[in-house]
């Protein structure tokens, strides 16, 4: 009677672990799952691009490796998602003090067409000295884009010029390359300075 | 026309009397407070401006328009971030406030977008800025120009 019992309450155990692991590949993976928006970036040593930051130098998705990362992409002829974006990141910087001082800050342009490396240089040099900015040919920006899975479209404006719609995210990777996180455009300091210091705070082991 | 006179005479003497915001003026009940605007680097690069617009008045006012001798084409635009992060700007259109509420102009969302500047946006200058609405009445207000990293009005 004894045993039986215990072989009862053993085999109800084992549906139940069973019932849950079904209702979480439910959820994660099966058709419970939820609906992706957009996708993760691959990690920066997935990806490969040939750029030219504001001073000049070449550079390329292996020259963030060895220090965290904060990346995003925009225009200078960009009215106001992109100025809000670099006080933002200005803020969060100043919050963070000497702790990000090790890391990399990264306007990429998706308006190669207007912003020249000169053009870059002076942009950079009104917002916080960490800034670095990053242009190149379109078909190397479009790389960049693909690898980050952002989007941008030149879009014609009434005045007669052009304006970018782009993805106005920041994102977030540790000092291996791999992609830790985003901050979404505007989101308040409460939550982005700690996404930043996850992204500090991942060792440089175990890039995937 | 006299109210517009009116209106930019109250301004000048509000600017002049040292009140920067709120910058009361024109038709009877709206209010204009805490409007800021960004450096610009040269006159290639449309600036904008930001502001609360508030109806202190028992009647609905209706936004068409804005003008400016600070640039040839002002209008009010808004940003907007898709489920996708990818934030793209459109002109707003008319912009109806009710008795008693305000709309507030501020980055990320709705924002007075001046293209063509007519002279680059310096540090420091304020500019006269128009808003017109439906029933004819205008405001004038005067927005101070902060820095191009400002944050907000107090920047
Ligand atoms: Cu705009």
């Amino acid at each position: 009677m004894r045993p039986r019992a215990i072989l009862g309450y053993g085999a109800a155990g084992v549906g139940v672990v069973a019932l849950m692991l079904f209702v979480g590949w439910w959820r994660v993976d099966g058709p419970g799952a939820p609906a992706p928006v957009g996708q993760r970036p691959v990690a920066l040593t997935e990806m490969d691009f040939r750029l030219t930051d504001h001073e000049g130098n070449a550079v390329g998705p292996e020259t963030l490796i060895g220090r965290p990362t904060m990346a995003f992409f925009g225009f200078t002829y960009c009215p106001d998602v992109c100025p809000t974006t670099l006080s933002d990141i200005s803020g969060w910087l100043d919050d963070l003090g000497n702790e990000a001082d090790e890391m990399n800050v990264v306007f990429i342009t998706v308006d190669p067409e207007r912003d020249t490396v000169e053009t870059m240089a002076e942009y950079v040099g009104y917002f916080h000295p960490a800034l670095r900015g990053w242009t190149g040919p379109e078909e190397q920006i479009a790389r960049v884009a693909d690898g980050f899975r952002a989007t941008y479209e030149q879009v014609p404006t009434e005045s007669g010029d052009y304006t970018m719609n782009h993805t106005a995210s920041v994102f977030l990777f540790a000092a291996s390359g791999r992609f830790v996180t985003m901050i979404d455009y505007h989101e308040p300091k409460e939550f982005a300075v700690p996404k930043i210091r996850r992204a500090l705070e991942e060792e440089m082991e175990g890039a995937t | 026309m006299k109210k517009y006179i009116l209106t930019s005479t109250l301004a000048a003497l509000l600017t002049l009397g040292g009140f920067s915001a709120p910058a009361l003026a024109g038709p009877e009940d709206v209010v204009v407070e805490n409007a800021w605007s960004r450096a610009s680097i040269g006159m290639n690069r449309p600036g904008a401006a930001y502001m609360t617009i508030r109806n202190t008045g028992d009647e609905p006012v209706t936004l068409i328009g804005l003008t400016t001798p600070l640039a040839m084409m002002p209008e009010i635009h808004e940003t907007k971030t898709n489920a996708e992060g990818v934030s793209s700007m459109n002109p707003a259109g008319e912009i109806a406030i009710a008795p008693g509420e305000s709309v507030a102009l501020e980055p990320g969302g709705l924002h007075a977008m001046l293209m063509r500047l007519q002279e680059p946006m310096t540090e420091g200058d304020t500019f006269p800025l128009t808003l017109l609405f439906d029933d004819g009445g205008e405001v004038t207000v005067e927005v101070p120009i902060l820095g191009i990293a400002a944050r907000g009005p107090e920047d």
